[in-house]
């Protein structure tokens, strides 16, 4: 009998196949990591000895339980990590591990592929010390080390915070917090925050024991451009009043998540735009159900929603795939899950106001910012194509290159919208979707096959 | 209703330098485009630029063809990375070469200046081509070029010398009232000319059957995949006797590969197939040894359109005075595209092509379909 595949180890994922699990399903749960957790709670290498308060803070609890519920599925589930799913075709994963390809034939499919961080290039980005916010956490939640000594953090969303305030509690020297959004527009926020109270007090708590502990935090702040000869040296910013210096050895920065829908894409899922997310994401009812029969749909791959939403509408996504195979489940249960789903949306809008996408990234950027590092690829460069005429972007692409090289786009592709957009005069919903072509990630010559 | 001199229907490689050649003889010219020009088949085919390996019949074509390319930057203002590195064929088993011998044989004649080389010459001359090849045929002045480049810029030449390049506008209704063509568009616009062009590629049966001559076509999508940059190593474009992974490597280092076939998505876009791909990855290694290791980063095919001779259909309808059809180029289009684009040119500017289409008329389906 052909399984149900769930793709992803994180929140979504892990409570999806636990679900499964509890309805007597026997999953397979395929993750490109080599430790289940996600993100959000990667998990240190199994001769890492930190403890989880060290290393997650207030989530201490839900990144353990969701560890600890891997684990004890082990035996119910085919887990398999270090497992990339790299194309979908016709009922068939395409999936690699240890060099080797292989294929999977599935009969239904929990798609929870998580969220990287979203890019808004500044002259500078491509020196040695500079990250996004994710690869900064990563850094030191999975090795256990911080990406330089004396560290500024940037750009906007909640992870800017959370992230700055874990490198100031490992007892990394953070220089600065500059957050881009006006604390005008966190205010205006406000009345949607307040739909998730805890979690609007744990980011004002980060906030207020970084200013308590002397890491000036400036809101309204831009990042205008990062210097060094070899790697990161100083970085300049401004905001109302002008612009001013640091001198730092490392810059993490990101304004906020973007869903890594790609697989989502090559499954045929059908897509929209989503202004909330300022992004093209796969359609998904109440329940998770994507518009092609037997794919669901669950976590921030389908839509920017934060860890505990993932855990819920894996388990929502979970319950809508079981019962569409004929499973008796709990309609209460659904209904609770939806219900607290929907106020996480709530708070998530308030969020989208109180980190606000900075509109005139776009007009701003210099001609010889880099965008594409892949393909070296300028904004100049995107510019000139859009001004021969082109808007669609993946017309803009094949004329200049653009998301073309190793990351097909993932880290780029937000950025080179933008900037088509503000070219064009369309408003960056119209530009058009970057197609996701596979592989989703670089697959090797040479690669043996499973017989 | 807009008057011009030719409606052309597609905005590939063909349509669109039809549109340049007749917009430079002065004629008014119409180009209707159902997506983006060059956004199919003739944008995203595997850039080979070969006469070597065509049938005999259409070697004066690509021999014509082969003078325009030499020209492609006076023509189209880019040099669309266009680089005569060269192709080499290469031949796996004694018999395959002996077929690369016989070719290069009865091709004696048309310019192609075919060198056989074996297994040592090979050696010597391409240290990067695997054991596994036996011997090749090198064909010096053949190459590759960047078709999502360059046949766009036909189009940006062609409006450039005045043509109308109406992209987004798929046909919706064409007729012939005894004098002129009336062509209707499913954006609002409307056309009467005298000429009309059917160069819409893997679409073109539709146009043909409509004028009461069908042809068999079918669809073909090629399975194509490029890697992240590599140190440069090919300094030719090849292919393989007998069909197999043909690679050619660009300027900036990514090495493009093609063979076998993907699958249609819909009407109008295609994938490669799972097993064309993992076949690539597989099998590339033993012609490119030194792909080993590299990494594919990016799958692509496209829709071809294909006769059961793989030969196109150039010409004359045979149903309707004024109606040129151009199509069918069984996934070899790219390299002869422009001088169909001149041939349909001078028909239209002065009667007739001065390179023999004959063996390219529609009607060798008609006999097929009575029989």
């Amino acid at each position: 009998m052909k399984p149900v595949a769930i793709i992803g180890a994180g929140p979504a994922g892990i409570r999806a196949a636990q679900t499964l699990v509890a309805h007597g399903v026997y999953p397979v749960l395929l993750d490109e990591a080599a430790r289940g957790g996600g993100q959000i709670y990667r998990r240190q290498p199994a001769n890492f000895k930190r403890s989880p308060a060290k290393l997650y803070g207030f989530e201490a609890h839900k990144a353990s339980a969701l560890h600890q519920t891997l684990d004890e599925l082990r035996e119910q589930l085919d887990y398999r990590p270090d497992t990339l799913v790299w194309n979908a075709e016709a009922g068939l994963l395409d999936t690699l591990h240890e060099g080797r390809a292989d294929r999977l034939e599935y009969a239904s499919m929990i798609v929870a592929t998580g969220a990287t961080d979203r890019i808004l290039p500044v002259p500078g980005w491509t020196l040695p010390g500079v990250y996004s916010l994710g690869a900064a956490q990563i850094a030191l939640k999975f090795q256990g080390c911080a990406i330089g000594e004396r560290v500024v953090f940037a750009g906007s969303g909640p992870l800017l915070y959370l992230v700055a305030y874990q490198y100031a509690k490992a007892g990394a020297d953070v220089v600065a917090v500059l957050d881009s959004s006006p604390f005008s527009a966190q205010a205006r926020a406000l009345p949607g925050l307040l739909a998730q109270p805890v979690t609007l007090a744990k980011g004002l708590y980060y906030r207020a024991w970084l200013t308590v502990h002397g890491v000036s935090v400036h809101q309204g702040a831009s990042l205008s451009r990062i210097d060094g000869e070899r790697r990161v040296q100083s970085l300049k910013w401004r905001n109302a009043k002008g612009e001013q210096a640091l001198d730092c050895d490392a810059v993490a920065f990101a304004h906020g998540l973007r869903s890594e829908t790609q697989l989502a894409d090559l499954l045929g899922c059908e897509f929209a735009w989503s202004a909330l997310n300022r992004a093209w994401l796969p359609l998904r009812d109440h329940a998770g159900r994507s518009s092609v029969p037997g794919v669901y749909l669950a976590g921030d791959g389908a839509g920017i929603m934060g860890a505990d939403a993932a855990e819920m509408a894996g388990e929502r996504a979970a319950l809508a795939l079981l019962e569409d195979i004929g499973y008796l489940i709990d309609p209460q249960r659904c209904t609770e899950l939806e219900q607290s789903l929907k106020r996480i949306g709530h708070f998530r809008q308030g969020l989208e106001r109180a980190f606000a996408f900075p509109e005139d990234w776009a007009a701003d950027a210099a001609d010889n910012l880099m965008i594409c590092r892949c393909e070296e690829v300028s904004v100049g460069d995107i510019r000139q194509v859009v001004g021969e005429g082109h808007w669609e972007i993946n017309r803009v692409k094949a004329h200049c290159r653009v998301g073309m090289g190793r990351c097909q786009g993932r880290m780029c592709g937000a950025a080179a919208a933008e900037i088509i957009a503000r070219e064009s005069g369309r408003p960056v919903a119209s530009v058009g979707r970057l197609r996701a072509q596979a592989p989703i990630k670089p697959v090797p010559f040479g690669l043996e096959v499973e017989p | 209703m807009i008057d011009v001199d030719v409606v052309i229907i597609g905005g590939g490689i063909v349509g669109a330098s039809a549109a340049l050649f007749l917009s430079k003889a002065g004629r008014r010219v119409a180009l209707l485009e159902r997506d983006f020009c060059g956004s199919h088949s003739s944008g995203v085919n595997y850039g080979g630029v070969r006469r070597q390996g065509r049938p005999l019949s259409q070697l004066p074509l690509s021999q014509r063809a082969h003078e325009i390319w030499s020209q492609l930057p006076q023509l189209i203002g880019i040099d669309g990375e266009y680089q005569r590195s060269g192709h080499l064929k290469l031949a796996r088993s004694a018999e395959d070469l002996q077929a690369l011998q016989d070719y290069a044989a009865s091709s004696q004649g048309f310019g192609l200046d075919l060198q056989l080389l074996d297994r040592d010459e090979l050696r010597a001359r391409f240290p990067w081509v695997g054991a596994v090849a036996v011997g090749a045929s090198l064909c010096p002045d053949d190459g590759h070029a960047n078709p999502r480049l360059v046949s766009p810029a036909f189009a940006q030449a062609a409006r450039r010398h005045g043509a109308q390049i109406h992209e987004q506008c798929a046909v919706s209704a064409v007729a012939h009232d005894g004098q002129r063509f009336g062509v209707h568009t499913e954006t609002g616009l409307a056309f009467h000319a005298p000429w009309l062009l059917n160069c819409a590629g893997a679409w073109s049966s539709q146009f043909a059957a409509q004028f009461g001559e069908a042809v068999p076509m079918s669809a073909g999508h090629p399975a194509m995949l490029v890697t992240e940059p590599l140190p440069l190593v090919m300094n030719a474009s090849t292919g393989v006797e007998g069909g197999g992974i043909y690679a050619r490597q660009v300027e900036r280092g990514n090495c493009v590969l093609g063979g076998g076939q993907g699958f249609a998505l819909d009407d109008a876009r295609a994938r490669p197939g799972q097993n064309a791909v993992i076949e690539i990855l597989r099998q590339a290694v033993e012609l490119y040894p030194f792909l080993a290791g590299a990494q594919a980063i990016r799958t692509w095919s496209g829709t071809e359109g294909y006769l059961p001779d793989r030969q196109p259909v150039i010409g004359h309808s045979s149903t309707q005075p004024g109606l040129l059809h151009a199509f069918g180029f069984a996934g070899a289009g790219f390299q002869i595209g422009p001088a169909v684009g001149q041939a349909l040119t001078e028909i239209i500017c002065s009667g007739a092509s001065t390179t023999p289409l004959d063996a390219f008329s529609i009607t060798r389906f008609h006999s097929i379909s009575v029989a």
